[in-house]
């Protein structure tokens, strides 16, 4: 356990003391800032009957935050120590494959939570502004959707930790996350879903959704079939990230 | 008897193609402090990142403090202090920072932790330092900061994978001196392909090539057991062909070198027959022909010879 929370301690600090944390920081800021011009705007005009939340995962700026950055997160996790050599010294302390796996995930999702905090204080800010009765905010459907977010990036970042695990090139990392994550996003805005899917694909493409899974979380719905979605992939590709990590005593 | 500090049994490490160990024995008792020399490429990076349980071995088995590394993996890692090959360090951090981080990651308790990181940082000349950035620092900085987290956990045994390649000459006598210090109370395991680094630091000495041990011993004996047929040097007050003319009557020289040196001196290099000590013998050479004796010596082979008539001799094999 001092292992853990030593290495995720360590993590943190190497997010916070880079140049890419804050340009992620400052990159999620900007977008989010974009969203909430986004929110405004739509509030302005016709009257909306959906909570505020579901119109804050709806607009595009939403998913932009998502897919881009947290490829950028995890890149580095494992590619990078690689790189440098540190990871010979990390992997002949007495720490098991495991429990650095988990600190890099622990680490790497802690700081993307961080990132996400604005929406939060946004949210409270247009609480404060809009007419209650006619738009209400539910702080229930608010937990729900900072769940979702945190859900679907422990996904994507499980997915980039893979991804940092296989290669010494942070670059490479980064891609390689980045076509994961994509396909995941594409196949959820149907982008890459088969027209003529009837029947049992149909609904196996709006299982695997994310609009349709954040669209529940946004309404304040939390359904056990998604959270299981979630947290068997992040299991599943953690599982990988161990077994890759594990390899290099098989060669 | 005490059991060796490590103990290796025919360790064989092979890549897809390629044999990097090829069937390595060898003991290191406790307090020793042992050089492994080899050309690059010959193996000593692979060896000591088995040894530190890194990486598993083909074949063969390692152990440490009677541990076996693959068995009982950290076990051995709490007894061991290990810097790699270029001493990679996290370059943002500061260095007590580092070692604190270190620390805690090898289970050393708060407390402990702060008492540890205090005394090595002193160890190591890193007082003045230690609210640097590590990426900042110069070269010997960072080696001595390596050596630092090698020693925070208190490790029986300290496995450096060339410790002092690139260091400036100051450098490179303060982190010798610093290793030669730690002989006795811990166990080093050092590689190099310097020569003088091993006849500096090591009391014993592995010479590697191509993945095998072609010779182990301490640097007194390769010296004895390779050049027993070294030339002595002797510098007589004597002209030069009456000396070549009493050398010609002694049978136990096989071959002789005189020239003259400075004022009434010359300098003879006698190659012996059959090994045999020539200093007493020339000694009374002298003595009976009332020559005064400047000097008198054993040709000392410098670890360099050796090591190129040890792995020169493997390929005249092959």
């Amino acid at each position: 356990m001092q292992a853990f929370f030593t290495l995720v301690r360590r993590e943190l600090g190497g997010h916070f003391l880079s140049l890419t944390g804050y340009v992620i920081v400052a990159t999620v800021l900007l977008l989010l800032g974009f969203s909430l011009n986004d929110i405004i705007t739509k509030l302005n005009g016709v009257p909306i009957d959906a909570p505020i939340t579901e119109v804050v995962y709806s607009t595009i700026y939403f998913w932009l935050i998502l897919v881009l950055t947290t490829p950028v997160i995890t890149m580095r996790s494992f590619a990078l120590e690689k790189f440098t050599g540190t990871f010979e010294t990390l992997m002949t302390t007495p720490v098991g494959d495991i429990t650095v796996v988990l600190a890099k995930f622990f680490g790497a999702l802690i700081f993307f939570v961080f990132a996400w905090l604005p929406l939060i204080a946004y949210l409270l800010i247009l609480r404060r502004f809009v007419d209650h009765a006619s738009a209400p905010i539910d702080l229930v459907a608010l937990a729900t959707t900072y769940l979702g977010i945190v859900l679907i990036g422990a996904l994507f970042i499980s997915m980039g930790t893979f991804a940092s695990a296989l290669t010494r090139s942070q670059i490479v990392a980064a891609i390689l996350s980045f076509a994961f994550v994509l396909v995941l996003f594409l196949l959820s805005m149907r982008s890459l879903v088969p027209v003529e899917a009837t029947g049992w694909e149909a609904e196996f493409f709006v299982h695997i959704s994310m609009t349709e899974h954040m669209q529940e979380f946004a309404r304040g719905v939390l359904q056990i079939s998604s959270l299981t979605f979630y947290l068997t992939l992040t299991t599943f590709f953690l599982f990988l990230t161990w077994k890759v990590i594990e390899s290099r005593r098989w060669k | 008897m005490m059991e060796p500090m490590i103990e290796v049994r025919e360790l064989t490490k092979r890549y897809a193609k390629y044999t990097a160990v090829n069937d390595v024995s060898f003991q290191v008792g406790r307090g020793e402090i042992v050089g492994l020399l080899g050309p690059n490429g010959a193996g000593k990076s692979t060896i000591l990142r088995i040894l530190s349980g890194f990486m598993p071995a083909t074949s063969g088995t390692v152990k440490i403090a009677g541990y076996d590394v693959f068995h009982d993996a950290d076990e051995v890692r709490r007894r061991i202090g290990y810097m790699p090959e270029n001493n990679p360090l996290h370059m943002e951090m500061r260095v007590r920072e580092y070692l604190k981080f270190r620390a805690r990651l090898k289970g050393l308790s708060r407390a402990k932790t702060r008492e540890r990181v205090t005394t090595v940082l002193e160890q190591c000349a890193l007082t003045d330092v230690q609210k640097r950035i590590i990426g900042q620092l110069s070269k010997g900085y960072k080696q001595r900061v390596g050596l630092a987290d090698a020693l925070v956990h208190e490790p029986d045994l300290i496995i450096l994978d060339e410790p002092t390649i690139g260091l400036d000459p100051n450098q490179l006598r303060s982190v010798r001196q610093l290793i030669k210090d730690l002989g006795g109370k811990h166990t080093v395991l050092l590689s190099t392909h310097i020569l003088p680094e091993v006849e500096v630091s090591c009391s014993r000495v592995l010479i590697l090539h191509s993945g095998e041990i072609l010779a182990a011993d301490t640097t007194e004996n390769l010296h004895r057991t390779i050049f027993k047929a070294g030339p002595v040097v002797a510098e007589i007050a004597a002209p030069v062909n009456e000396l070549i003319q009493a050398w010609a009557e002694v049978d136990t020289i096989l071959h002789v070198d005189v020239a003259a040196a400075d004022g009434e001196y010359s300098r003879c290099s006698l190659t012996p027959r059959d090994g045999i000590d020539l200093r007493p013998i020339v000694f009374n050479v002298a003595c009976e022909r009332g020559w005064r004796l400047r000097e008198l010596s054993r040709g000392r082979h410098s670890l360099e010879d050796i090591f190129v008539k040890v792995t020169r001799g493997e390929k005249e094999e092959v």
